[in-house]
């Protein structure tokens, strides 16, 4: 009934192609959008923003980099950690080296730097695929935990291997609130996210579709292998990189290798597998599930127990947390292996009809 | 199929819903009341260590409610959050536990260096101390730069420091050092690195060759250590695990027959859940003390009649009287005290963190009080300033016989003509890295 495009004429290519072409998606989309960055500031709390809407923002970018080299361009990665971990360090490393650099440039040039380690590593994709490209981006993984934990360059020669970011300043502001720390964050993901959009909407982002699809008829129809993976590594690399960077600067404010290890690679796999492969809105939904599902099952048991005259100690919330964690993340996948976002368009396709189905 | 599609994708909105309603800020808090939590691990790879030290500290707050009805007739809450050691979760845990009660959280201790590394960063904002007993930061011993950190009762560096004094005792004199090889077996992450840049320094006064080997978290991996080990054939082996990788490193020393007694363990190397699983293997081998030894002193007495008969406790009978039980009921002891120091300035009433941190700051536990607490036996005295976060730098050594812990040294004090530098020279890096301008302690009253 709210929800159809009848009586909406496009009357040009451009508004035929924009990125909601539908007039209340775009609604929903803006509304969105100020809710997010003019309601919310007023209305939650620190830890709303410390535990809840921080993590989840920049994962939702990580999960949008590893997404368009996973679920675009068809090429497995089990390096994201590596390259947080790339993103993360490159900026520390300028912020401490160039101390005039304000610290978001620098999380902008660390992106750069993790693009360029994304390409070095994304090399061997134009030979192996599937589980063994997976093995090869492990390698990545191992490598980058190898070097900021042994390079001492890299950290600065500090005792510990433990970094500390450098204050958060911008324009003589202090950006050290939980607001303006999520707001910063909100503008990297939204402005970075809206551009990775328009990349796979684009002709590179059709490249890789072909590529994913099936790389021999791409060759055939003039997809160039080398430049598509290579880009798709690149553009992935970036966003992951600055994800990573937000994510020490930001989230962490001191970090070691272990925030960037081999079980973040694997959360961001989830995040982006339960979200749904091949898609912006996937990630972002993956990564809210992925990050406050297991907070808010640590913080709802106790009291569901005490319904029941039941009380829970904090190790028995712990192993729940990670049971009922896991049977709903095979649960999701069973019911419905294109992750949440195709959740998301089945209720559009539903939308539109209502109340009228056939 | 369609619709019980649309369902799940109701349950996803309303669970985000809940989410958003459970972390809503504000309930009703009974006024006379001050908030201690408990960052804890009782669960994930180094839960054998956590599961004693987090009982120990619920315990002796249980006691303090149970005897004293709170301090100073403040009744104490507690709430634990379990972090499983990981960073990430630790600072959701801080986050969510820092506002509760009528004054917010008194300290945090969250018994992990990555931990206490990020908080460092935000405990300053939030106007939370941080007591990080025997870990942590090194360099937040100097309370101008740190002002929100105390590494009460030593650092990693007194520790490195006390521990090549005991080998050069073992030895006959610190010219004895010279020429030897000393290796460090490290838990690959800022907790076993900290030594190192200590040990460093010592290795080039005294004269021996310092030998670092790294193992990847959580350690349970040592073959290959090992083997470096039996070839390079150090003097002694310091152990800087946690966790699994202690009991690990104590097995796979018998494998390959070093001898026990010349590994010395940091006092977090060095309790039960450490050597037990090594079994026969263990004898022999040395650790530590952060100052206090397993067994019972004068406060089991309350302890065991108000706490653990009536089934307060969560503890298990064999982890009563261990020796990271101890070291919870010490850090809870610390942490009520310091609470206590404050209500003497600002009056018996719930003290928000900033004023914790004060009574932190000006605690003076002189022998006497210690023993009017029941902790006699347990630590010497201390006294914390703003100058001097950790409050005091005496350490003993105990060994394993198979069975239990025996003091085997009489204390030790670190030597500060070889750590006083090193504090000021990493203190001031982080100092001018953090754009802090150091406090004057001249003028700190």
């Amino acid at each position: 009934m709210f929800y159809r495009e009848a009586g909406q004429y496009k009357a040009s290519y451009q508004a035929d192609q924009a990125i909601f072409p539908i007039a209340q998606d775009r609604i929903v989309v803006v509304a969105l959008l100020a809710v997010a960055f003019l309601v919310v500031p007023f209305v939650v709390s620190e830890y709303t923003y410390r535990a809840v809407l921080i993590p989840v923002v920049i994962l939702s970018l990580a999960a949008i980099g590893l997404n368009v080299l996973m679920g675009y361009c068809g090429q497995v990665s089990l390096g994201s950690g590596a390259f947080m971990a790339v993103g993360a360090y490159a900026a520390f490393n300028l912020s401490v080296r160039l101390p005039f650099l304000n610290p978001f440039v620098c999380i902008l040039l660390g992106g750069f730097v993790a693009a360029g380690v994304g390409i070095a590593f994304g090399v061997p994709s134009l030979r192996i695929k599937g589980f063994y490209l997976a093995c090869a981006t492990l390698a990545a993984q191992f490598f980058a935990d190898w070097a900021f934990l042994r390079i001492k360059w890299f950290t600065n020669y500090t005792p510990s291997g433990s970094v500390n970011a450098p204050p958060l300043q911008a324009f003589g502001y202090d950006l050290s609130s939980p607001t303006a720390n999520y707001l910063v964050s909100l503008v990297f993901a939204v402005v970075l996210g809206l551009a990775a959009k328009n990349i796979v909407r684009g002709h590179v982002g059709r490249q890789w579709m072909a590529i994913r699809d099936m790389d021999i008829a791409a060759e055939i129809i003039g997809v160039r292998p080398m430049y598509a993976k290579l880009t798709a590594f690149a553009v992935s690399s970036f966003l992951i990189g600055v994800a990573g960077g937000l994510w020490a600067f930001v989230y962490l404010g001191s970090w070691e290798p272990a925030a960037f290890s081999i079980d973040r690679s694997f959360q961001l796999m989830f995040m982006v597998i339960i979200g749904g492969l091949g898609s912006i809105l996937g990630s972002v939904l993956g990564a809210a599930f992925i990050v406050l599902l297991p907070i808010f099952l640590n913080q709802a048991l106790p009291p569901l127990g005490a319904l029941f005259g039941w009380k829970i100690s904090t190790a028995t919330v712990s192993h729940f947390e990670s049971m009922i964690f896991g049977a709903l993340i095979v649960f999701f996948l069973i019911v419905e292996p294109h992750g949440l976002a195709r959740l998301w368009s089945v209720a559009k396709e539903k939308l539109r009809l209502w109340p009228f189905p056939h | 199929m369609g619709l019980h599609k649309l369902a799940l994708l109701g349950a996803a909105i309303a669970s985000a819903g809940v989410i958003a309603a459970t972390t809503a800020p504000g309930s009703a808090w009974a006024q006379n009341e001050q908030f201690i939590p408990g960052l804890v691990y009782r669960t994930g790879a180094y839960a054998p260590n956590g599961i004693p030290f987090a009982d120990g500290a619920r315990d002796y707050i249980t006691l303090l409610n149970e005897r004293d009805g709170g301090i100073n007739g403040v009744k104490i809450t507690f709430e634990e959050c379990e972090t499983g050691y990981a960073t990430d979760r630790g600072v959701e845990c801080y986050e969510r536990l820092k506002g509760k009660g009528p004054t917010g959280a008194a300290y945090f201790s969250p018994l992990s260096t990555g931990i206490t590394f990020a908080l460092t960063e935000k405990a300053p904002g939030d106007k939370v101390p941080l007591i990080t007993m025997g870990y942590g930061r090194s360099d937040s011993r100097d309370g101008a730069v740190f002002e929100w950190n105390f590494p009460l009762l030593g650092t990693y560096w007194t520790a490195a420091n006390v521990a090549v004094q005991h080998i050069a005792k073992e030895m006959g004199g610190f010219d004895k050092l010279k020429g030897k090889k000393i290796a460090l077996l490290y838990h690959d992450s800022p907790y076993g690195k900290e030594p190192i840049a200590a040990l460093d320094i010592m290795s080039k006064k005294y004269g021996f060759e310092f030998l670092p080997i790294p193992v990847a978290a959580p350690g349970t991996e040592q073959k290959s250590q090992w083997l470096q080990i039996r070839q390079q054939k150090p003097d002694y082996v310091l152990l800087w695990g946690w966790g699994v990788m202690n009991s690990a490193a104590v097995t796979e020393a018998g494998n390959v027959n070093y001898p026990r007694d010349k590994m010395i363990g940091v006092w977090w190397s060095g309790a039960e859940p450490d050597v037990v699983p090594a079994g026969e293997k263990g004898a022999g081998y040395k650790a530590l003390m952060l100052q206090h030894p397993a067994g019972k002193s004068a406060v089991y007495a309350d302890l065991e009649k108000l706490v653990i008969a009536p089934g307060k406790s969560l503890a298990k009978p064999d982890e009563i009287g261990s020796v990271l039980y101890n070291r919870g009921l010490i850090n809870s002891m610390l942490g009520t005290e310091s609470i206590r120091t404050a209500m003497a300035k600002f009056g018996n009433k719930p003290m928000t963190g900033e004023q914790v941190r004060w009574g932190i700051e000006h605690l003076d536990l002189t022998a006497e009080r210690i023993k009017q607490l029941g902790f006699e036996g347990m630590i010497g005295p201390i006294k914390v300033s703003c100058a001097d976060h950790e409050g005091t730098r005496l350490s003993r050594v105990h060994q394993w016989d198979g069975k239990k812990w025996n003091i085997i040294s009489d204390w030790y004090t670190a030597d500060d003509a070889v750590i006083a530098p090193l504090v000021k020279d990493t203190a001031a890096k982080y100092a001018t890295e953090k754009k802090i301008t150091p406090r004057d302690c001249s003028k700190e009253s």
